[in-house]
């Protein structure tokens, strides 16, 4: 039972990284039409960026703060750069040159930082166990996890739902025309929201690092999941993205911990301990294919114009 | 309609004799690397030739398509570790394989339109991905060495390079030819049609949806193919083949060379992976020169290195 609530919370936070991750491509998605397969490469560079500032600083949060903020700055610089030149194309001339900028910012930062990898320590403060029930203990760099995103989560909802921008962002992804036509400037908005894309994956790199190496690609298995969830919940929906996000993370967790013993009764033991850990990763593209399937644009389709 | 002397056909007809006379060049200096690095890129660009069936003409833009290289390849890899070596079994069966899971995907993709689709066809290639890694009896991630192989009847030997080099090309520019003459006939002009305007080409009552599916499957077997023949290049299978980086890859092949070309995907092919090794030759970190370059032909170079070579004779014929 314990066993059960630890990897429900796993699940739970698992979910939410995969939020800030799926809620910056689905608004870049939803508002510029972009496919940005490069928003992986923001999540390692936060992660980059995190590190070395933490060691510059000695201070994690330090580290942290200016990280996302380097971050943002170069999110709305490869806007201004590169993205606006790709508004309005087609989404293979996107996926071609957003390719060209994974393999550019892969190999810049093995240029800057070496091919080792980093590593990000936690402090001490949340590199402890807290007890969250009666005889449940859980990691405090864990919860800290589900707090900041919870938090991200809603500074997202409360500035997209009852803010003068977020009314510009969501007038912007229901009819782009007519929202630039009313004068506003819709060139700033795209840098904004787009640097806050880059910010969010950029906190999910970060918060992430302290619990595996911050290398090169770390960026490219972690954006088709946050994809998929895009795609789930209905490319431009921030609340379907949501939701399909701790839906993945929940299923991906327990899959992962639960699935090997489901499959140990149907098969030999030596057979269910290789195959487990390949078709639970394949429970979330099975999840994408079926809900594609019965509902082709999403679980929260976007109607549009 | 008689071919004109334009750059374009002059390059490609220099391309195709450069091929042709490749062996020669590398059997007089003994430069194995050169042959083997060509075998590589006549198979990838048969493999981008089937995807520019789809993407190309047929405005499918598939981001799985690696998966019927892997399955091809694996068909092979499998049969050859059960110790079935005939070519005669092995290359049937890496095409119905393939042709039975592009069925699979098409019928359930062809439902959705635009990014959608992108995804769901990388979602199924994933799960490939993840079922060759998870296949314990051949190697699971670490992949599966190919001790032997196809066999075919005594005159052809795929163990010499040479030879093999020839199949492939062969096969190349046979795959060319099918995916021209098929865009040029009805069932192309559908395929093409519905690219422009799905609906108008259903209002005049083509099943579109079939023919889509039909397209997809040819696609997939072909690539199917390309896979057979990479396993047997190099000796090798693993899930990386399908890895949806790799999918990429055969996506920048088609639109570097040109999209809806019958050579597109060949030119792109030649020039991405001799790009590469030039780079590399280059730089350790040639990949920061390659990323900005294919932005700079996304941004700037429409239609890939056949349309410049076509603006060329706009300009002026020779």
């Amino acid at each position: 039972m314990t066993l059960f609530i630890e990897q429900c919370l796993n699940g739970l936070q698992f979910g939410l990284l995969l939020f800030l991750l799926a809620a910056g491509l689905t608004l870049v998605f939803g508002i510029m039409d972009l496919v940005n397969l490069a928003h992986g490469s923001l999540y390692m560079i936060g992660a980059y960026f995190a590190a070395t500032f933490a060691a510059w600083t000695g201070s994690f949060v330090l580290g942290a703060v200016l990280g996302l903020a380097a971050t943002l700055v170069v999110g709305m610089a490869v806007e201004v750069i590169v993205m606006r030149r790709l508004y309005g194309r087609d989404h293979l001339d996107h996926v071609l040159g957003t390719f060209g900028l994974i393999l550019f910012f892969d190999e810049a930062v093995r240029l800057i930082w070496g091919p080792e990898g980093l590593r990000l320590p936690l402090p001490r403060w949340l590199n402890m166990s807290v007890q969250i029930l009666p005889g449940v203990q859980y990691s405090a760099y864990k919860l800290s996890i589900i707090v900041v995103t919870l938090a991200a989560a809603a500074f997202l909802y409360v500035l997209v739902m009852r803010t003068r921008i977020g009314m510009l962002i969501r007038a912007g992804a229901s009819n782009r025309e007519m929202v630039g036509a009313l004068g506003v400037n819709i060139k700033l908005l795209y840098t904004l929201v787009f640097g806050l894309g880059a910010a969010l994956a950029g906190l999910a790199g970060l918060m992430q690092a302290p619990s595996l190496t911050v290398q090169i690609g770390m960026g490219e298995n972690i954006i088709i999941l946050a994809f998929v969830i895009t795609v789930i919940g209905g490319i431009g929906s921030i609340r379907g993205a949501f939701v399909a996000a701790i839906l993945v993370g929940f299923l991906d967790t327990l899959g992962r911990a639960f699935f090997p013993d489901l499959l140990r009764m149907v098969l030999s033991p030596d057979a269910a301990s290789t195959a487990a850990p390949a078709l639970s990763s394949m429970l979330i593209y099975l999840l994408m294919a079926i809900v594609l399937v019965a509902r082709p644009e999403g679980l929260f389709p976007v109607s549009r114009k | 309609m008689t071919p004109s002397l334009t750059v374009r056909n002059v390059a490609i007809v220099a391309l195709l004799a450069a091929l042709v006379l490749l062996p020669l060049y590398t059997g007089l200096t003994g430069n194995r690397f050169l042959l083997t690095l060509f075998t590589r890129i006549l198979i990838l660009a048969l493999a981008a030739t089937s995807l520019n069936l789809i993407l190309g003409y047929g405005g499918m833009m598939s981001f799985g398509h690696a998966a019927y290289l892997g399955i091809g390849g694996y068909s092979v890899g499998m049969l050859a570790h059960e110790g079935i070596v005939s070519g005669f079994v092995q290359w049937p069966v890496a095409l119905g394989a393939s042709a039975l899971f592009a069925l699979i995907v098409g019928a359930l993709s062809l439902r959705t339109r635009g990014v959608y689709f992108i995804m769901i066809t990388l979602a199924f290639a994933q799960m490939a991905y993840y079922v060759c890694a998870g296949l314990a009896r051949y190697g699971g991630d670490d992949g599966l060495t190919i001790y032997q192989r196809s066999q075919f009847v005594t005159p052809i030997d795929l163990s010499n390079k040479t030879q093999f080099y020839y199949v492939c090309l062969a096969l190349l520019c046979a795959s060319i030819y099918l995916v021209w003459r098929l865009m040029n006939s009805r069932f192309g002009m559908v395929i093409q049609g519905s690219r422009s305007n799905d609906l108008r080409m259903r209002a005049i009552g083509f099943p579109t949806y079939r023919y889509r599916l039909i397209c997809f499957v040819i696609a997939g077997t072909l690539c199917g193919l390309a896979g057979a023949l990479l396993a047997n290049h190099t000796d090798f299978v693993d899930p990386a083949m399908m890895y949806w980086t790799r999918s990429g890859d055969l996506i920048i092949m088609v639109v570097l060379g040109g999209v809806a070309s019958p050579f597109g995907p060949l030119i792109g092919a030649v020039a991405l992976l001799v790009l590469e090794e030039v780079l590399s030759g280059i730089t350790e970190y040639w990949q920061i020169i390659l990323g900005p370059m294919l932005l700079l032909v996304v941004l700037f170079a429409r239609g890939g290195i056949d349309g410049l070579l076509q603006k060329v004779r706009a300009k002026g014929r020779i």
